[in-house]
């Protein structure tokens, strides 16, 4: 067999049960020829590199990672994807096992994981943990922590059972861990991800990126690119950009320009795009378009950033000083002075990346005076308004339709794709699509903060928390993004979830020549828990007393005030956390002490983490908007425009509603996030969907439920309906920090147990305990995903985790935690109820993650008496820090 | 336009390989990769539909891994134990999918320092076939590897099969990986080693190998030379056996976390292989 690579061979085969024969290009990826040839679009594609397995399907009933595979090898071959797993109509064993354990999220990983599990359940029925473990080892799932996957390939030799739905019909909704709604779509590979939908007919749209992290540059003529590149419509510059030429979350700091203005300050920055048949697109290379730079020095990180003599980059920043905020409350350093222990040091974090497994995608197309995007995001109003200001249009003119969104964690709160698709879009009159390769995406996206701690925290003999100082400086990168909302959180949070009576606190974000820092799980709450945590355990080890008891004495309780003065009115569980961690802590010490003695080398540890975390948006108004109809025929339809990013919106606000209506939830049908349809229900992130939007659903079912019942039985062939808006009590904080920023607060207390090889510096998390109060779980099962899955998060935080610009923008330089490197993990819920949120819940998104890291931490240190300081705690850092203590020893002991 | 060849004959193959330039592709798990965002500007020789290259057997006085041969078939493979360190590899190389699809002989040919084949097949004083339109030539794996992605293949040249000499088989073979994460995951450094011990318990034989500390994966030459007639165990492992080595500094560790973990594993690897 030959031919050229754009010349198609004919090739037979099986395709997911049937038999083809086609005429294909060779050496095209076989995933690229199983969507664009067959429409076979539930094989995702996450990297094209093998790095993250999404893309993998059974080839002669082997996983392969189909972007690896030249589609001529499938001749004479039997090719299953996702779509293929089904047989007359019955989930599979191995899907109906996902369905039942959960152990689908944002599903971008579902298809690679489903295909790899059928692998392990054809060559055992009953396959053991470590078959398990090494046959899933090559699919990335940066969502659920794998524990539930792992549960549902172990248990995928069981018969189907009926459909859990059907068996939750009659009882309560909220507290059941019904199915997700959207399971089915995703376990069988027909739900639409942003790169899944494209119409046949569409342009295609490719940034020409910065290799530069600071230069001017000016653009050379392109009349000989479009010469030798016929198929190439229009390069689209700032130019092309009618409206505001820069975005940016805050109506005050829209500094980021779509296209670049004859000056790039990140690697990864948006110049031009071009625009055309998506062959001639894609055969330009960089090298090709006619951009001259001229290379600045960079400014890398807070150090330089911060000298006196370092370069402005932007004009309005002086000092490159973006935004700075404080907390004080009492009398702040003199009162650690009078403080009978005190405890200080300095930590030191990373850019990190979101790494979801679906990169940014998506295509629009204009409607005479309208523009419609759809893409994968978590605002879709937040992206109609901003599309609106950089297009000059109206925001009724533009309408966002989210697709399924394979995992955002942050990073699609900010503008990707839209806003030159919009243009594009507009100019052309074409529909016109864009999919970021994984390099693109990471290194156009946001990023975790890198952080720079340092802190001091005191008590009085007895153990009594008296005072705390912290000053904390961000990296913000490029340009502002969220960068204004890290600096607002960490005041706020500086103090630990605990009763500090003197508190001061300082945090700046600052500009560099970094990937702009943004929204990521947390909002830099995740990076100062780290100092308070570790402070705490040093000042307990100073007063001789337990890490856990001395956290419990001090926890924020009802009744009391945080540091920003406001009143705890109800649901503060962190003491019961704690105490519920108690008997696990105790053993675990007694345990870790009776395997170290004697043992130099391979020690454990065990550490406590704890938190909380604010729900909804800091100091100001996030309301969300939900409509509810019944129709004449009974049926109720939801309009919930909280868009479900894996986490399970779509199908908390369903039970929430379903319990407020008295009916079952299969009664309730749902239009979900589309901004023609939808009202606003805010941004799906500060963990403020189930308790923001989900108040606003139990409102509006509330009500319609009383106009039903105002009825009295006479319904019949009535059309009705309620909207219902809530916007969480939160005031904004005056010039000392001080005020009532959230609704409510979720609390947390997380421990790990490590083994440390104290050889070779390697840390393995052998198991996490992880109690949380929840308010209330809605859904027990998705809390406990949120839970799993941020546990996995905080573990790459703490030990692999570092992107580094130029050299990490892969997964495979970038390592996020595989299904071998999690612990067991157990959850335990707390339930103490909130005033305010649905049937008492708060938040759960971003908790999970933010004890992790610390708790690790607390573990090494347990493990071999080193403190790291600086994260991730790499091998060659943790074996650096224990060469530099000479001596190998446990500090818990 | 560029061209695509899957001969199914290997004279067809040499000969396309003798008429021009082509990119050959094994497993395609290293092409793939480097293509991500880009056109493919080169001819293709697919060798995949070459039956001649496919699979692992005893041929004559070697064992013959054909270039074909996957990390898969490695494991599946009935071996002596003198292989040991080989399947360990496999078995840690990249996640199932890649060891499906991945070749031993793509692995040496791509020579990556931080390729997980190449330790234990040094262990194994592995040979490379070469072949070309005119006839073939036999190298060591250690002629074959010249640097940092670079081999001894000459143009019109490929590697057709990896030759183990079949006189070793009763060695004790280990390998041991140290990485940042459980699986798909690039060697900080590696550790093969491969014993023949006496009746005693005492190295007859000692052939131990380092990967991702120089730019080749390079013997332990001193070392294998201490621990002739000794009981083997990390005692007998010092600093100044890994003085040939040059390890990088880079973000998955430092020149110096390298050496020392090189020293550690190979201590360890000796005493696992000493039980």
């Amino acid at each position: 067999m030959s031919g050229e690579h754009g010349e198609k061979v004919t090739l037979s085969f099986f395709l997911n049960g049937e038999r083809r024969e086609a005429s294909l290009r060779p050496m095209a990826r076989l995933s690229e020829t199983l969507r664009e040839d067959f429409g076979y679009t539930g094989v995702k594609v996450g990297c094209d590199a093998g790095d993250c397995g999404a893309c993998t399907v059974l080839l002669d009933g082997r996983q392969v990672c189909s972007c690896l595979v030249p589609t001529a090898r499938i001749d004479g071959a039997m090719v299953v994807s996702a779509e293929g797993l089904m047989a007359n109509g019955f989930l599979s064993r191995v899907q109906d096992a996902f369905l039942r354990h959960g152990a689908v999220q944002c599903g971008a990983c579902t298809p690679g994981m489903l295909a790899a599990a059928t692998n392990i359940a054809a060559e055992s029925q009953h396959p053991t943990q470590e078959q398990v473990l090494h046959g899933l080892g090559g699919v990335l799932c940066r969502c659920t922590g794998y524990g539930s996957i792992v549960a549902a390939v172990r248990d995928a030799g069981r018969d189907p059972v009926a459909g859990a739905e059907a068996t939750a019909a009659d009882g309560p909704a909220v507290g059941a861990s019904l199915p997700r709604t959207d399971a089915l779509d995703k376990l069988t590979g027909v739900a639409e991800f942003g790169a899944d939908g494209i119409p046949a007919d569409a342009l295609w749209l490719r940034a020409v990126r910065s290799p530069h992290p600071a230069a001017t540059f000016t653009i050379g003529d392109l009349a000989p690119l479009h010469a030798r590149h016929p198929g190439l419509i229009k390069v689209l510059s700032q130019a092309d950009i009618p409206g505001n030429k820069c975005f940016g979350i805050y109506p005050d700091l829209k500094d980021q320009p779509v296209f670049a203005n004859g000056q790039v300050r990140f690697r990864g920055e948006a110049v031009l795009a071009l625009v055309g048949k998506r062959s001639a697109v894609a055969a330009i290379t960089d090298e090709e378009v006619p951009i001259i730079y001229q290379p600045l020095p960079p400014v890398t990180g807070l150090e330089q950033a911060l000298a006196g003599e370092a370069r402005q980059l932007h004009g309005d920043r002086p000092g490159n000083l973006l935004v700075d905020a404080k907390l004080r409350k009492g009398i702040g350093a003199d009162a650690l002075a009078q403080c009978r222990y005190t405890a200080a040091g300095q930590w030191r974090t990373g850019f990190v990346e979101h790494a979801y497994i679906e990169p940014e995608a998506g295509f629009a197309r204009r409607h005479g005076d309208r523009l419609e995007i759809h893409v994968t995001t978590q605002t879709p109003y937040m992206d109609r308004d901003e599309v609106a200001l950089i297009m000059g249009l109206k925001p009724e003119q533009v309408r966002i339709v989210p697709t399924v969104c394979g995992g955002g964690f942050g990073g699609k709160l900010d503008q990707s794709v839209q806003p030159m698709l919009a243009a594009a879009a507009w100019q052309l009159d074409r529909p016109v699509a864009c999919v970021y390769s994984r390099p693109e995406s990471m290194a156009a996206s946001t990023k975790r903060h890198p952080a720079r701690i340092a802190a001091r925290f005191g008590c009085d003999g007895e153990g009594n928390l008296q005072a705390m100082e912290m000053t904390a400086d961000f990296d913000t990168g490029a340009y502002a993004s969220w960068g204004p909302t890290v600096a607002g959180r960490v005041p706020v949070h500086g103090s630990g979830p605990y009763q500090l009576p003197n508190a001061h606190i300082d945090a700046r974000a600052i500009l560099t020549n970094g990937p702009p820092s943004g929204a990521f799980r947390g909002f830099g709450v995740p990076q100062i828990s780290l100092a308070h945590e570790a402070l705490i355990d040093d000042l307990a080890a100073q007063a001789g007393l337990d890490p856990l008891e001395f956290r419990l004495r001090n926890a924020l309780r009802v009744g009391d005030r945080t540091a920003t003065g406001q009143l705890l009115q109800a649901s503060a569980g962190l003491d019961q956390c704690l105490e519920a961690l108690r008997p696990h802590w105790r053993r675990a010490q007694e345990e870790v002490a009776a395997h170290n003695d004697g043992q130099p080398v391979r020690r454990l540890g065990v550490g406590l983490g704890c938190m909380w975390y604010g729900c909804g948006n800091t100091g100001m108004s996030n309301p969300s908007t939900v409509r509810l109809t019944r129709s004449a025929d009974g049926r109720f339809t939801l309009y919930n425009g909280a868009v479900d990013i894996g986490q399970g919106s779509y199908t908390i606000m369903r039970q929430i509603c379903a319990d407020a209506l008295g009916v079952p939830v299969h009664m309730i049908d749902q239009v979900t996030g589309d901004t023609d349809l939808t009202a606003d229900a805010g941004k799906t992130s500060a963990s403020r969907q189930t308790y923001v939007t989900g108040k606003a659903v139990e409102l509006a079912a509330l009500d319609l439920r009383r106009q039903i019942e105002a009825r009295a039985g006479d319904n019949a062939g009535v059309e009705l309906q309620a909207e219902a808006t809530f916007d969480p009590p939160a005031t904004p904080l005056d010039e000392n920090g001080q005020g009532e920023p959230y609704g409510t607060y979720a609390f947390a207390a997380q421990m790990a147990v490590v083994e440390v090889d104290t050889e070779l510096g390697t840390t393995k998390v052998l198991c996490m305990v992880a109690a949380h109060d929840v308010g209330k779980a809605i859904n027990p099962a998705l809390v406990e995903g949120q839970i799993q899955g941020g546990i996995a998060q905080g573990l790459g935080l703490a030990l692999m985790e570092e992107y580094l610009p130029g050299r990490t923008e892969n997964l495979h330089d970038y390592l996020i935690p595989t299904v071998g490197d999690m612990p067991e993990v157990e959850v335990i819920l707390i339930e103490d109820p909130d005033l305010n949120g649905p049937q008492g819940a708060k938040g759960v998104g971003e908790p999970g993650l933010v004890p992790t890291a610390p708790a690790i931490l607390a573990a090494i240190k347990s493990a071999t008496g080193v403190s790291m300081h600086e994260i991730p705690a790499t091998p060659d850092r943790v074996r650096a820090a224990i060469l530099a203590q000479g001596t190998v020893g446990g500090a818990s002991e | 336009m560029v061209d695509y060849l899957r001969p199914t004959e290997l004279s067809d193959a040499l000969a396309a390989l003798a008429a021009r330039d082509l990119t050959i592709v094994a497993g395609a798990t290293d092409y793939y990769p480097a293509q991500v965002g880009r056109q493919p500007d080169h001819d293709i020789l697919d060798l995949s539909a070459l039956e001649i290259l496919q699979g692992i057997a005893r041929d004559g006085d070697y064992w013959r891994i054909g270039a074909m041969a996957t990390w898969r078939d490695v494991l599946d493979a009935d071996l002596p134990p003198c292989f040991e360190g080989l399947k360990v590899a496999a078995r840690q190389l990249g996640g199932p999918q890649i060891q499906n699809a991945a070749t031993v002989a793509g692995n040496l040919c791509n020579a990556s320092p931080a390729a997980d084949g190449i330790p234990p097949l040094l262990c194994l004083e592995a040979e490379v076939l070469l072949q070309n339109q005119a006839g073939s030539r036999r190298l060591l794996l250690s002629e074959f590897i010249l640097g940092n992605r670079r081999t001894a293949l000459m143009p019109g040249e490929m590697l057709t099969a990896i030759l183990v000499p079949g006189s070793l088989q009763r060695g004790r073979a280990g390998f041991i990986k140290l990485g940042a994460r459980s699986s798909l995951v690039i060697s900080i450094v590696m550790v093969a080693g491969l014993l023949m011990l006496d009746e005693h318990g005492r190295v007859r034989d000692a052939r131990l190998s380092v990967g991702a500390c120089s730019e080749i994966a390079q013997r332990l030459p001193l070392l294998e030379a201490a621990l002739r007639g000794q009981t083997p165990g990390p005692e007998l492992v010092r600093p100044d056996h890994f003085a040939h080595l040059s390890p990088l500094d880079d973000h998955r560790g430092t020149a110096a976390y390298r050496l020392d973990a090189a020293a550690t594993l190979t201590g360890r690897l000796l005493e696992a292989l000493a039980a």
